[in-house]
C-alpha cells in the first residue's frame, strides 16, 4: 500500500520535473518570457504620462501690451505649456488644429491693458482642440488657473486681501503627483495577468491539440496532478517576474515602497494563483490553442487595461461599468499593490480585496475542475 | 486565380467551422467597443470625502452643503480626528479630507481670512489634480458668496479678466466621441494581428504545413490565401464598428468614410504583415502569441489611445513613427471628428504604405527560409 503511494508520488514528481525541463530547455521562450516584461516595464515606466507637460499652444494677441505679454510669458514659463508662436488671424486656428500639432490657442482681445485699467473686463478666449476631451479638459483647467493666479497677484498690488476663505491643499502619499507611481503597480498586474493566464491556457490546450492529453490521462497521474504539474513552472516564472519588476520599480523608477515586502509578495502570489486558475479554466473550455489564445489575449487585454483602474479611475466610470469592473481580478490587485507600496497599508486595510481575490481563485479552480470532468466523461 | 479561390475557400471554411472562434471574432470586439469606450474618462464623479469640522457653525455647514450640492463630492464620514481621515484614505474609502479650523466662522465674521485644508489622496495624480481644481473653485465661489454678508464695508467690484473657454470639434468635451474610434482601431488590429500571427505557426505545429509545401502552390498564392480572409474580416469588423459608432453612439462623421476604408485596407496589410512575420520567426503558437501580445501592448499604450503622445518624453514620441496603431488612431480621429482629407493625412498614409511595403515582403522572405 505504502509502496503504491510512493510510486504515485514518484510519478508525479517525475512529471513535474519533466514539465520544468521542457519549459526551461526552450531558451527562446524563456528569453521572451523574462525579457519582454523588463522591456515593457522600462518602456512604459519612462514613457506613459497622463499629466500634461509642454502642451503646445499658440497665441493671437490683438493687444500686444504689457499685460498680455506678461501673461503669455507666465504661461510659457509654466511646465504645462510651451508657446510655439503667434498667429494674427482667427481663421488660421482651424488649420492649426487640423494639422494636429497645436493643442490650444489663446486669443487676447484688443486694448487689453487699457480696458483692465479702466475697470472693464477684457476677454481671453481659451480655445482647445477638444477632439481629445480628456487632454482639453486638463489644459483648459491649467490655463484658467494660471490666469486667475496672475489676476490675483495683480489685484493685490501689495496690499493683503482681507476676508474670505483660502484653501490649503496637501497631496498625500504622492505629493509630486508622479504618474509613474500610479502606473508601475498597474503594469505589474497587467504583466502578471497575461503571462500567467495566457501561458498556462496555451500550454494546457496545446497538450489537447497535440493529442498528448489522452496519453497523460491513461498514465497513473490524476487530472489534478497533471494540471498542477503544468502550472507549477509558470508559477515560478511569474514569481521571478514579480521580483524583477519590483526591483525595477524600486531602483530604476524610484517608486517608493512604504509597506511590507512580505505582504506584497504574498499578495502577488495570490494574484498569480488567480491568473493561473483563470488560465486553467480557459483551457478547460477551449478546444484548441487558437481559441484559448484569443480568449486570453483579445478578451483579457483591453478589459484588464481599461476596467482595472490602471489608467482611468474606476470612480469616473458610469455605474454599470463600475459594477462590471468588480469582475476584473486586476482591479482588486491594483488596489492592494498601490495601498501597500504607497500608503503603507497592512492586511487590515486590504483584507476585503484579498478575500475577493481568494474567492475568485477558488471559483476559477472549481469551474476549471468541473469543465475538465465534463470533457472527460 | 483559381488556386487562390480554393485557398480562400479552405481558410474561410476553417474559420467558420470553429464554433469557439466565431463569437470571439465577431461578438467580442463589438461588446468591448460598446462597453469599454465608456471606461476611458477622467471625468470627476462623486468623490467620497471625510470631514473634520472643528467649527460646527452654520457657516461651515454651508460650505459642506455647497460641496455636496455640486455633485462632485459626497460626504462619507465625519469625525474630530484628522488621523481618522488618513486611515480612511489608506482603506481607500475616501479620497479627500476637508479640515475646517475652529475659528472659521469667527474669523470670517471679523472680516479676516480663514483657511480650510484639503487633503487629497494623490496616488492617482490626475484625479487628485481634478479634485483640487473642483474643490478649490467651489470653495472660492463660497468665499465670494459670503463676502457681502460678512463684510461691513463692501469694496466696489474689482475689474477682472473674463475667461471664455471654447472646445472645438467637441463642444461638450464628450470623451466617447474620442475613445470609440481609438478603441475600434485596437480591436480591429488585435483580430488582424493575432489571427494572422497564429496562422502559419499553427500549421507548422500541427504539421499540416508540410502538406501545403508539397502542393504546387506558389508562395505569393499561399500568403495571399493566408492574408485575404483576415483582411476581409478586418474590414468587415471596421464597417460594423463604424455603423455602431454612427447609429449607436450617434457620433457624427465629419469626414469621408471611403477615405477611412481605403486607409484601413493599407493598415490591415501592415498589422497582418507583422502577424505573419511573427508567425515565420517562431516555432510554437505560444511564442508567437507572446510576441504578438508584447507588441500589441506596446503599440496600444504608446499609441496615444489613452495617454496623450504629447505628454511622453521625446524619444517615446519619436518611436511613434514606427507604431502603426498610433498612425491609424490619429487618422481615424482626424477624419471622423475633424473632417480631414488626403491633404491632412497624406503623410501618415505614406508611412503606413511604406510599412506595408517592408513588412509583407519580409514575411514572404522569412517564410521561404523557414520551410526550405
Amino acid at each position: 500500500m505504502s509502496n503504491s503511494i510512493q510510486n504515485k508520488l514518484d510519478a508525479f514528481i517525475g512529471f513535474v520535473v519533466k514539465e520544468f525541463k521542457q519549459i526551461y530547455r526552450d531558451k527562446r521562450t524563456l528569453l521572451v518570457l523574462f525579457g519582454m516584461p523588463i522591456i515593457q516595464m522600462l518602456l512604459f515606466g519612462f514613457a506613459i504620462r497622463n499629466e500634461v507637460e509642454n502642451a503646445h499652444i499658440m497665441v493671437l494677441d490683438a493687444s500686444q501690451d504689457q499685460v498680455t505679454r506678461q501673461l503669455i510669458n507666465k504661461i510659457d514659463a509654466s511646465n504645462y505649456f510651451t508657446v510655439k508662436g503667434e498667429i494674427s488671424n482667427y481663421d488660421k486656428i482651424d488649420e492649426l488644429f487640423q494639422q494636429g500639432n497645436i493643442d490650444e490657442v489663446l486669443v487676447f482681445e484688443a486694448n487689453f491693458e487699457r480696458k483692465l485699467k479702466r475697470g472693464e473686463q477684457p476677454s481671453i478666449n481659451i480655445i482647445t482642440d477638444a477632439s481629445d476631451p480628456n487632454l482639453a479638459q486638463l489644459i483648459q483647467q491649467y490655463s484658467t488657473s494660471i490666469i486667475i493666479d496672475y489676476q490675483k497677484k495683480r489685484a493685490q498690488g501689495g496690499q493683503p486681501r482681507q476676508g474670505g476663505v483660502t484653501t490649503n491643499v496637501s497631496m498625500l502619499f504622492n505629493p509630486e503627483l508622479e504618474s509613474v507611481n500610479l502606473f508601475v503597480p498597474g503594469l505589474i498586474a497587467v504583466i502578471l495577468m497575461l503571462i500567467s493566464a495566457l501561458m498556462t491556457s496555451i500550454s494546457i490546450t496545446r497538450e489537447k491539440e497535440m493529442g498528448n492529453m489522452e496519453i497523460l490521462l491513461v498514465s497513473p497521474l490524476r487530472p489534478g496532478q497533471i494540471i498542477i504539474g503544468k502550472v507549477l513552472p509558470y508559477l515560478v516564472l511569474a514569481f521571478v517576474n514579480v521580483l524583477t519588476v519590483l526591483a525595477l520599480a524600486r531602483w530604476v523608477f524610484g517608486v517608493p515602497f512604504r509597506g511590507s515586502y512580505g505582504l506584497f509578495l504574498a499578495e502577488s502570489l495570490l494574484f498569480i494563483f488567480t491568473a493561473l486558475a483563470l488560465g486553467v479554466f480557459i483551457s478547460a473550455r477551449a478546444n484548441d490553442q487558437q481559441t484559448a489564445m484569443m480568449v486570453s489575449l483579445a478578451g483579457l487585454l483591453l478589459p484588464t487595461v481599461l476596467l482595472s483602474g490602471f489608467i482611468f479611475p474606476i470612480s469616473s466610470m458610469p455605474v454599470p461599468l463600475q459594477l462590471l469592473s468588480n469582475l476584473i481580478p486586476a482591479r482588486w490587485f491594483l488596489v492592494i499593490v498601490r495601498s501597500i507600496m504607497l500608503k503603507d497599508s497592512s492586511l487590515l486595510f486590504v483584507w476585503k480585496e484579498t478575500l475577493i481575490l481568494g474567492m475568485m481563485t477558488a471559483g476559477f479552480v472549481l469551474m476549471g475542475i468541473r469543465s475538465f470532468k465534463e470533457r472527460l466523461e | 486565380m483559381r488556386t487562390i479561390k480554393f485557398l480562400l475557400q479552405k481558410e474561410f471554411l476553417q474559420i467558420f467551422r470553429n464554433k469557439g472562434m466565431l463569437p470571439i471574432i465577431f461578438l467580442m470586439p463589438i461588446v468591448q467597443l460598446v462597453l469599454l469606450s465608456f471606461a476611458a474618462t477622467y471625468e470627476l464623479r462623486e468623490v467620497n470625502f471625510h470631514l473634520v469640522n472643528f467649527d460646527q457653525s452654520a457657516t461651515s455647514q454651508r460650505l459642506v452643503n455647497k460641496l455636496e450640492a455640486s455633485g462632485y463630492f459626497n460626504l462619507d464620514s465625519r469625525s474630530f480626528d484628522v488621523n481618522d481621515g488618513i486611515e480612511k484614505m489608506r482603506r481607500n474609502e475616501v479620497r479627500m479630507m476637508l479640515v475646517i479650523p475652529d475659528d472659521f466662522d469667527r474669523k470670517l465674521n471679523a472680516g479676516q481670512t480663514s483657511s480650510v485644508q484639503l487633503n487629497i489622496d494623490a496616488v492617482d495624480g490626475t484625479t487628485a489634480g481634478l479634485i483640487q481644481g473642483y474643490g478649490q473653485s467651489i470653495i472660492q465661489d463660497f468665499s465670494s458668496e459670503i463676502e457681502p454678508e460678512v463684510r461691513v464695508t463692501k469694496q466696489p467690484q474689482k475689474a477682472g479678466i473674463n475667461i471664455v473657454r471654447a472646445s472645438w470639434y467637441n463642444a461638450n468635451l464628450d470623451y466617447i466621441k474620442y475613445m470609440v474610434p481609438g478603441i475600434l482601431v485596437v480591436l480591429v488590429s488585435m483580430i488582424g494581428m493575432f489571427l494572422s500571427g497564429m496562422n502559419i505557426v499553427r500549421e507548422r505545429e500541427i504539421g499540416t504545413i508540410e502538406q501545403l509545401n508539397v502542393t504546387p502552390i506558389k508562395r505569393y498564392q499561399f500568403i495571399t490565401g493566408k492574408l485575404l480572409p483576415f483582411w476581409i474580416i478586418g474590414l468587415f469588423e471596421l464597417g460594423l464598428g463604424l455603423l455602431i459608432m454612427r447609429y449607436g453612439f450617434q457620433i457624427p462623421f465629419v469626414g469621408s468614410v471611403w477615405i477611412l476604408f481605403m486607409v484601413a485596407g493599407i493598415y490591415l496589410l501592415v498589422v497582418e504583415g507583422i502577424g505573419l512575420f511573427i508567425s515565420t520567426v517562431t516555432d510554437t503558437q505560444q511564442q508567437a502569441m507572446f510576441i504578438a501580445w508584447f507588441l500589441m501592448v506596446v503599440f496600444i499604450l504608446l499609441g496615444g489611445l489613452f495617454t496623450p503622445i504629447e505628454s511622453m518624453p521625446g524619444w517615446a514620441q519619436d518611436l511613434t513613427v514606427v507604431n502603426p496603431i498610433a498612425h491609424f488612431i490619429e487618422i481615424m480621429r482626424k477624419v471622423l471628428l475633424k473632417g480631414a482629407g488626403w491633404g491632412e493625412i497624406g503623410q501618415q498614409v505614406g508611412v503606413l504604405s511604406l510599412m506595408a511595403a517592408i513588412i509583407l515582403p519580409a514575411a514572404v522572405f522569412r517564410y521561404r527560409k523557414a520551410t526550405s
